[in-house]
């Protein structure tokens, strides 16, 4: 590895996309991933600084110098090995992870021009290795425990392939009826193929997982009685509540929240009806309230589902979206506008019942609230009408209650999160969990990270455990 | 995969399912519903379980077709599988021991009805049941009500079995000391009656059964006015209190994809071209 260092590269390479007036039209990927040659471009760039910023910004902690190396090599067999180590589901995180706020917030070369790509390395690497046929690590011999996990989400799919790796029996339990979570139900066919969240699942059932679906826990057993057969249970089931305004005209037709329009889209592939059976509604003129990356999604559906008009409509102004900044430049490319520091207020109806208009009013930023960003203040006076004939509420998520609500003995916030210690252990002995349902809506990588913690606090409690 | 062990049909497009489902069989409680799909591209389809044989380790169902997917499900055969299902959801029937419990049930909805009925007769309630369809034609589960109820009235729409319409529920509600009254059926029917009973006084439950996606508080599809407050039937319900429900929006909503079920319903008539 002697080679002469290339003289520094301050400009990331580019990623092919769609074109933007395309794929308006289509559910077809929008970022198409680098070739081989700019894949070892882009890894060529890296300074190889000692400290390695990158790894500590990474929530699993991927050795991302090693990752790099080996691309430069064009060991793309190793380089995702290595990854794997880490992370179960590489195709997804390099994806979906909002890399510019960790591994890329502090690579130090960020610090003279872009940092490295490191999700898009990361895409390559497994994009490679799914063309190829998995590989399965061995297992480790089994230790005879039986774990059970609620949730296939990331959160879930992680702890279980971490349980499975040190030779214990996992068995996940879903409600929906295809593993995922979000993953498979709300992040659209666009940003994140579905057979790559099938192709993810299935290795890890590959591990020795077994992951039964159509299983709802709370319902068809409470977590009491996974306790008599099982060992240990983790509890991922993640943050789908979706939350209402409280405002007049919230029930008319035509306003979905986020999560039914994306479970239609996506989960019940709406976008091929009648071919798939579950149908959409989308009118002429959406408006979408929110500003995460669950309103640019339901904007960037409805622009594909044949709205004329897309609007996103969020309280605050664009530096306090807490969304990933490519997926902002994608959907505005794509023709969506967005709206700052305006609220709606109430919906108005038609005689049918369906939404025709929606009254908005004007915000100014104020002091940061507890989430550190400044409170949006309604300015009043400032109220004005618009015609909407489609609404969509993207504005968050709270904890699915169903287990809290049937768990004797669990430990709960008065955000319905469950209160775990700091490796996920509940109040319930044996009981463990993670994700979105400890943290309230996060991220996948977040999600994963608390999966791997618990797991890890598992196999200790199992194997001291006589 | 579900195997459908038994398949009926009651009255022409109604038709009886027994599915193998041992520990959803073991779970249900009257009131609770499952969500089915046939296949890859099949829609979720929330439907009440009209019965369990926990020995047997099967649930049953009645479906009316009256759409696409409802059509696809009674064209099945004794014998053939369903890709998913579900169960159970919703919160179980509230049963206890009341005193007189009228119990009326309109169309399909006289069969989960029934496995409520059952219920409160075994919990030693008196139990007075009205059924009601369209027509004689489509009345189901008549024998099956008979059993359990101490008296049972039976009404149509058009009048050719029974009372015509529920107008003889007036004096009805004026002759006989009612504790508590069950409804199941059509939203107009709930209405009616829960209009019926107000001045009354006799706490009425309705079953709701709004547009469904997930059936798990994760859409808000199902979302209900009760009290001037949103509920999600699915997991709020699907039983509420008729005197609180807003059944105006109730009905808008449930016609909200009348336009794409009428499209989805042809497609499948034309045998699954692009239309
Ligand atoms: C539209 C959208 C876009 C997003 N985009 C991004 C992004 O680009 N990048 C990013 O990092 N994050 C993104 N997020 C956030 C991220 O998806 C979540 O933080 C993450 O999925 C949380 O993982 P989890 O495993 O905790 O829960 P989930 O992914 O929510 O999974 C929980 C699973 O548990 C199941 N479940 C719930 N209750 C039960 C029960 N009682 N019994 C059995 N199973 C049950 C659910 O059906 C679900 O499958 C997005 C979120 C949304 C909604
Ligand atoms: C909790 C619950 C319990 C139910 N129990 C029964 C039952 O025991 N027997 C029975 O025959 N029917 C029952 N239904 C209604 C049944 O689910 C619908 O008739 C069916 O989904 C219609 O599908 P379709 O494609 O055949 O008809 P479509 O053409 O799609 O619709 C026909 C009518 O059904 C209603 N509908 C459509 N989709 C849904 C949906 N996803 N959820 C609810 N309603 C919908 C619409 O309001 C429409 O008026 C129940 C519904 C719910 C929500
Ligand atoms: S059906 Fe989705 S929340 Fe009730």
């Amino acid at each position: 590895m002697s080679k002469p260092k290339p003289k520094i590269k301050k400009e990331a390479v580019v990623m092919p996309k769609q074109d933007p007036k395309e794929r308006g039209g289509n559910f077809d990927e929008v970022a198409l991933g680098y070739t081989e040659e700019q894949v070892v471009a882009e890894a060529e760039r890296c300074l190889e600084c000692v400290k390695a910023p990158c790894v500590e910004g990474c929530p699993v902690e991927v050795d991302i110098p090693a990752l790099i190396q080996l691309i430069r090599e064009r060991k793309f067999d190793e380089a995702i090995r290595k990854v794997k180590e880490k992370n179960s589901l590489p195709a997804i995180c390099g994806r979906v992870c909002p890399q510019e706020t960790q591994c890329q917030a502090s690579c130090t070369m960020g610090k003279v021009g872009d940092p490295i790509s490191v999700g898009r390395l990361e895409r390559f690497v497994a994009d490679w290795e799914r063309k190829r046929g998995y590989e399965v690590p061995q297992q480790s011999a089994s230790t005879g425990k039986r774990v059970a996990i609620v949730g296939a989400g990331p959160a879930g799919l992680t702890a279980a392939a971490d349980l499975a790796k040190l030779g214990h029996e996992a068995v996940i339990f879903e409600a929906l009826h295809k593993p995922g979570g979000v993953l498979i139900y709300g992040i659209p066919e666009f940003r994140l193929p579905k057979k790559i969240v099938e192709a993810e699942a299935e290795y890890i059932e590959k591990l020795g997982v077994t992951i039964k679906v159509n299983a709802m826990i709370g319902k068809l057993y409470t977590i009491n009685e996974l306790l008599e057969q099982f060992d240990a249970v983790f509890i991922g089931s993640g943050a789908g509540l979706p939350r209402f305004m409280r405002i007049p005209g919230e029930n008319l037709c035509g306003v979905y929240s986020a999560n039914e329009f994306l479970i239609r889209v996506n989960l019940m592939k709406a976008y091929d009806f009648p071919r798939a059976a579950t149908p959409v509604f989308v009118g002429e003129k959406v408006a979408v309230i929110g500003g995460g990356n669950t309103a640019m999604d339901s904007a960037r559906c409805a622009l594909r589902l044949g709205a004329k008009e897309v609007k996103i409509v969020y309280r605050r102004s664009r530096q306090e979206m807490p969304v990933r900044a490519e997926e902002v430049e994608n959907a505005e490319e794509e023709g969506i506008a967005l709206e700052f520091l305006t609220n709606p207020t109430k919906f108005i109806g038609n005689d049918r019942g369906w939404v025709k208009a929606m009254e908005c009013i004007k915000m100014r930023l104020g002091e940061p609230d507890a989430s550190g960003r400044r409170r949006p203040i309604p300015i009043e006076g400032s109220e004005f009408t618009r015609d909407v004939d489609t609404v969509i509420m993207a504005i968050g998520r709270t904890p699915n209650p169903i287990i809290q609500q049937t768990t004797k003995g669990l430990e709960v916030t008065k955000w319905g999160t469950i209160v775990v210690d700091e490796n996920g252990k509940t109040s319930i002995e044996g009981v463990y969990a993670g994700g979105d349902i400890v943290t309230g809506q996060a991220t996948v990588i977040s999600a994963m990270g608390a999966g791997k913690k618990a797991a890890k606090a598992i196999h200790q409690h199992l194997t001291k455990k006589k | 995969m579900y195997k459908i062990v038994t398949r009926r049909e009651l009255v022409p497009h109604i038709n009886l399912f027994e599915f193998s489902a041992k520990e959803i069989a073991a779970k249900t409680k009257p009131g609770q519903f499952v969500i089915l799909r046939i296949d890859e591209d099949g829609e979720r389809i929330p439907l009440t379980v009209a019965s369990v044989d926990v020995g047997k380790g099967t649930i049953t169902v009645v479906c009316h077709e009256v759409g696409k997917s409802t059509k696809q499900l009674g064209n099945l055969k004794q014998g053939d599988c369903i890709l998913d299902l579900l169960g159970p959801l919703g919160k179980p029937a509230e049963i206890g021991k009341l005193g007189t419990v009228l119990c009326v049930g309109g169309g399909v909805m006289v069969a989960p009805l029934h496995f409520q009925v059952r219920a409160f007769h075994e919990a030693g309630n008196k139990v007075i049941g009205i059924i009601g369809a369209k027509s004689e034609s489509q009345l189901i589960f008549e024998d099956e009500m008979r059993e359990v109820c101490d008296d049972l009235y039976v009404a149509t729409d058009d009048g050719t079995r029974g009372y015509k319409g529920l107008d003889f529920l007036k004096e009805l509600l004026k002759e006989r000391k009612i504790d508590r009254v069950v409804v199941m059926g059509p939203v107009v029917t709930m209405k009616t009656v829960s209009e019926l009973t107000r001045p009354h006084g006799i706490p009425t439950i309705v079953n709701l059964i709004p547009i469904m996606v997930d059936g798990m508080g994760m859409c808000g599809a199902c979302r209900v006015t009760v009290g001037g407050k949103t509920m999600f039937a699915c997991v709020d319900g699907p039983d509420f209190d008729g005197h609180q429900v807003d059944f105006e929006e109730l009905m808008a909503r449930m016609k909200m994809f009348t336009p794409q079920e009428k499209l989805a319903f042809v497609f499948q008539e034309e045998g699954g071209r692009r239309l």
